[in-house]
C-alpha cells in the first residue's frame, strides 16, 4: 500500500458523523455530514452540494435530505496567485474574505464589493453574488469574477468565464451552489488610495426622506447604506439613518495602519425570551440619538465600516434556539414608491418585529441569471422566529410580487415556491442551464427542494 | 529566522507556516507532493514570506530523501536556524488493530523516520552551531489510553526521544520544542466527535510561534490541555481501565 491509500483507508471519506447544520439564522436546523479536505478534490465526490462558512440566513447552504453528506469548503483556503499589474486575486473557494483583507488591505488594495460579513468564502460570494453598500457604484461581486474553476455534475473540471462557457458562468453567480461545486475564484481587487474610510452620517424622520436622501447621496458617494426603525410605533416609526463613504484621500487619513477592531465572542445561546422588543425599541432610540450626534464626517477604519456587526462575533445566539429570519427584497423605484409604502404600512398593521433594518440603493443587474440586485431599493429586515413569521413573510411576498420585485435567496428560508415563481421569470431559463450541466440533478439542496420543487 | 518546514501543506503546519509567515520568517517546504508544495510555497509567500519559497519533495515513508531535501534547504535558505516537523500520520485505534499493515507504516512513519528526520535535522544544525528543532508530538503520548494505544505509543516514544535530545544537546546550543497538540479541528480528526476544548489550527499556530521565539521546551496548544493532562497522568489505573477516553 502506498501512503496514499493507507491515508484513503484511515479516513475513507474525510467526512464528519452527523452533526446539526444551520444557516446564519438558526432556522432551519438540518442534519448532515460534512466533509471537509485541503484537498477539495477528495470531498467534491461524496456533496450533494457544497458549503462554506454558513453565512447564508436560510436553507441555502443545507442537505435536500437529513443526512446527507455536504462538501465543506472552509479548509481549501490557499490563496494561489496576485498580479499587482492588473489587481487580479486567485484563491480556493475556500478563502475567506477576513483573510484577503487582513494581507491586502495593508498594501492598498481592498476587495471591489464586500457584503456586510468579512466571515465568507469566496465561493458563498460567487455561489450568492454578494452585494454591498457599494452596490450603485460598483455591482455585485460577480462583476468583478474574471474566472470560476467548477467541478460540474459529471467531475469535469469547467473554467468558465466572460469569454468561456459564459451560461455556465453566468449560471453560476447567484446560483446558489446548484451549478456544482467551485474550486477556484479569480477575480480583480481594487486599488484604494488609503486604508481608511471616510464616512458622513446624515439623519432622517421618515423613509421617505430616507429614500430620496439615499438615492441622491448614490450620485456621489461610493458607499451608502440606511438603517431605519422599523419596530418603534409612529411617529418614531421610519426614523433612519444614512450613512455615506468612501475610501479616504491619502492626505485626509491618518498616517498609520487601521488596528483590527477587537471582536466580542458571545459564550452560549440566549434563551428565546431573552432579546425583547422593548430592548430593541430602546437600542433603537438610542442608536438614532447616537446618530445624531455623529452627524457630519469622519474618517473611520474600514472594518466598522463595512462590517459592523462583525464586532460581536456569533451574534446570531442572542436570538435564542428558535432562530430568526432575514426577510430581504428588492422593489424597483422608477415608477414610483407606492409598493414600499405598501410594504411599511404591512409591517405596521402586522407589527412585524423588525429588529433590525438596513436599506440599500441597488443598481444595475448583473450577469448572473438568478442574481438578486436590480435596480430599486433593497430592504433586509430581520425577525425572530415565530409562529407568526410565515404569514408576515408571505403577506411581504404577495406585496413583492405585485410590485415587480424580487426576494435574496442567500437570507431566504420561508419563501413558498408558488411567490418565488411569479416574482422570478427568470428561473426558467437557469433550470435549463442547470439541466444541461446537471441532468440527475445531483447537486440540490434544502433551498433548491423547497422552492424549484427538486427530490429530497 | 529561516525555517525548514515538513508538514507545512495542511492542518495546524499550514497555520503554523503562515504566522510565521505574516511575521516574515523566511520559509522553506518539505514534502509529499510536489502539486501541493507548490501551491502552499505561493500561499506563503502572499502571506509576507520572503520570496521566493523554495521546497523539496521529501516523504516520511522515505527516509533516504531525507538527506538530499535537507541539503537542498539549506543550499536555498542559506544558514537555516531553524526546522519545524508537524507532519505526521493518525488512524483510530481500531482502524489500526484491523489492519496489521497501517499499523506498522504508522509506527514507522510516526516513530522510527520522524526520528531519523529530527537525527538529520539535529547534524545540520549543530554543525553551524545550534539552532530551534520544533516537532510537534501530542498529548496522546502522555498515558496510555483506551482510543489511542498505537499511535500514543508512538507519540510517547517521540517525546521522550526529544525530552533526551533537549538534555544532551543544549549546552551546544540546540533549542527543542516540543508542541503537545490537544485535540484540533483538522482534517485529521473530522471523523471524530470534537471533545470540549477542541483546538482551532490558527490559535495553535500563534501559541507555538511565540513559543519557538521564546524558546519554550514544551507547549501544549490549546494551553488549557496542560491541565487536563496533569489531571490525566495522575488518574489510577483502575479509573483508566473503566473510562474511555
Ligand atoms: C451579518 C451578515 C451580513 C451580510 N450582508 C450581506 C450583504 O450585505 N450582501 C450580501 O449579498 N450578502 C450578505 N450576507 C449574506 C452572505 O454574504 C452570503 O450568504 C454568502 O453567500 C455567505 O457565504 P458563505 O461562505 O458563508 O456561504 P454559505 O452560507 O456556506 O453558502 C451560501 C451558498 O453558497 C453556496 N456555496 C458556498 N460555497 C460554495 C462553493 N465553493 N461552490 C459552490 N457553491 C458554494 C452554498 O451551496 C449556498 O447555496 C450577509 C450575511 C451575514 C451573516
Ligand atoms: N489534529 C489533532 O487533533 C492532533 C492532536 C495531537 C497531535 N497532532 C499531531 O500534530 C501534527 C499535525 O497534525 P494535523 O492535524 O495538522 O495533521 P494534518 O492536517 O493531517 O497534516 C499533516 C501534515 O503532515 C504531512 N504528512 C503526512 N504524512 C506525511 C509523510 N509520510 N511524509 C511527509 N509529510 C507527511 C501532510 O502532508 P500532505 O499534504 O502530503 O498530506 C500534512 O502537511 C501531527 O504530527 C499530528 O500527529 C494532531
Amino acid at each position: 500500500m502506498t501512503t496514499e491509500e493507507l491515508r484513503q483507508a484511515t479516513s475513507p471519506q474525510w467526512c464528519s458523523p452527523p452533526v446539526l447544520v444551520a444557516g446564519w439564522g438558526r432556522f432551519p436546523v438540518c442534519e448532515a455530514r460534512l466533509c471537509a479536505n485541503e484537498d477539495l478534490g477528495l470531498v467534491t465526490p461524496h456533496g450533494s452540494l457544497s458549503r462554506g462558512l454558513g453565512r447564508s440566513y436560510g436553507d441555502a447552504a443545507l442537505p435536500a435530505k437529513r443526512g446527507d453528506a455536504l462538501t465543506s469548503t472552509v479548509l481549501a483556503d490557499r490563496l494561489l496567485s496576485f498580479d499587482p499589474e492588473t489587481g487580479i486575486l486567485r484563491a480556493e473557494a475556500g478563502c475567506p474574505l477576513w483573510r484577503i483583507i487582513e494581507l491586502f488591505l495593508p498594501r492598498g488594495w481592498f476587495p471591489p464589493v464586500t457584503p456586510g460579513t468579512k466571515f465568507v468564502t469566496l465561493g458563498g460570494m460567487v455561489a450568492a453574488d454578494v452585494h454591498g453598500k457599494m452596490h450603485h457604484s460598483q455591482g455585485t461581486f460577480g462583476q468583478h469574477v474574471t474566472s470560476v474553476l467548477l467541478e460540474v455534475a459529471d467531475g469535469r473540471r469547467i473554467e468558465c468565464s466572460p469569454e468561456h462557457e459564459t451560461e455556465l458562468f453566468d449560471a453560476t453567480l447567484g446560483g446558489m451552489g446548484l451549478t456544482g461545486h467551485i474550486l477556484e475564484v479569480a477575480f480583480r481587487m481594487q486599488r484604494i488610495p488609503s486604508p481608511w474610510i471616510l464616512e458622513e452620517v446624515e439623519t432622517f424622520p421618515n423613509v421617505p426622506a430616507l429614500l430620496s436622501a439615499l438615492h441622491q447621496a448614490g450620485q456621489h458617494w461610493p458607499f451608502t447604506v440606511a438603517w431605519a426603525d422599523l419596530l418603534n410605533p409612529p411617529p418614531l416609526f421610519g426614523r433612519g439613518a444614512l450613512m455615506k463613504g468612501r475610501w479616504a484621500l491619502p492626505h485626509e487619513a491618518p498616517s498609520r495602519l487601521p488596528q483590527p477592531p477587537k471582536s466580542m465572542k458571545l459564550p452560549a445561546v440566549f434563551p428565546n425570551w431573552f432579546l425583547q422588543p422593548w430592548m430593541i425599541r430602546w437600542f433603537n432610540r438610542v442608536y438614532f440619538y447616537r446618530a445624531q450626534r455623529v452627524r457630519g464626517r469622519r474618517v473611520v477604519d474600514p472594518e466598522s465600516f463595512f462590517y459592523p456587526l462583525d464586532a460581536v462575533l456569533d451574534w446570531n445566539r442572542v436570538y435564542g434556539p428558535r432562530g430568526f429570519t432575514q426577510y430581504q427584497c428588492v422593489l424597483p423605484a422608477e415608477q414610483g414608491l407606492e409598493a414600499h409604502q405598501r410594504l411599511l404600512d404591512r409591517l405596521l398593521e402586522l407589527q412585524a418585529p423588525v429588529f433590525l433594518a438596513v436599506i440599500k440603493d441597488c443598481g444595475q443587474e448583473g450577469r448572473g441569471i438568478l442574481s438578486f440586485p436590480r435596480p430599486g431599493i433593497s430592504y433586509a429586515l430581520d425577525m425572530p422566529l415565530s409562529n407568526r413569521t410565515q404569514q408576515i413573510v408571505d403577506d411581504l411576498n404577495d406585496i413583492v410580487v405585485k410590485g415587480g420585485g424580487r426576494i435574496y435567496l442567500a437570507k431566504d428560508a420561508l419563501t413558498r415556491p408558488e411567490h418565488f415563481r411569479s416574482m422570478e421569470p427568470r428561473l426558467e431559463r437557469f433550470l435549463t442551464v442547470r439541466r444541461k450541466w446537471d441532468p440527475t440533478l445531483r447537486f440540490r439542496s434544502a433551498l433548491s427542494a423547497r422552492l424549484f420543487g427538486d427530490d429530497p | 529566522m529561516k525555517v525548514i518546514f515538513l508538514g507545512a501543506t495542511r492542518g495546524m503546519g499550514r497555520a503554523l507556516a503562515r504566522e510565521l509567515a505574516r511575521r516574515g520568517h523566511s520559509l522553506f517546504l518539505l514534502g509529499r507532493s510536489e502539486r501541493e508544495l507548490e501551491k502552499s510555497a505561493r500561499d506563503l509567500e502572499l502571506h509576507g514570506a520572503p520570496a521566493p519559497v523554495g521546497y523539496a519533495r521529501c516523504d516520511l515513508g522515505q527516509p533516504e530523501l531525507f538527506e538530499g531535501a535537507l541539503a537542498a534547504a539549506e543550499a536555498a535558505l542559506a544558514r537555516a536556524d531553524t526546522v519545524v516537523v508537524t507532519a505526521g500520520l493518525f488512524a483510530t485505534q481500531e482502524e489500526l488493530e484491523a489492519n496489521a499493515e497501517l499499523a506498522a507504516e504508522l509506527l514507522q512513519v510516526n516513530f522510527t523516520n520522524t526520528i531519523l528526520f529530527c537525527e538529520a535535522a539535529r547534524r545540520r544544525l549543530l554543525a553551524r552551531g545550534g539552532g530551534t528543532l520544533c516537532v510537534f508530538s501530542s498529548v496522546a503520548g502522555e498515558r496510555g489510553r483506551k482510543p489511542v494505544v498505537l499511535y500514543g505509543a508512538a507519540k510517547g516514544g517521540l517525546t521522550r526521544y526529544l525530552e533526551g535530545l533537549d538534555h544532551r544537546y543544549y549546552a551546544q546550543g540546540l533549542r527543542v520544542v516540543t508542541v503537545k497538540p490537544g485535540f484540533v479541528r483538522t482534517s485529521m480528526t473530522i471523523g471524530l466527535k470534537p471533545p470540549p476544548f477542541a483546538g482551532e489550527p490558527d490559535r495553535v499556530a500563534k501559541t507555538v510561534v511565540n513559543a519557538i521565539e521564546r524558546g519554550r521546551t514544551v507547549v501544549y496548544a490549546p494551553p488549557i490541555w496542560a491541565c487536563i493532562m496533569a489531571v490525566v497522568r495522575r488518574l489510577p489505573r483502575f479509573v483508566m481501565r473503566k473510562v474511555n477516553f
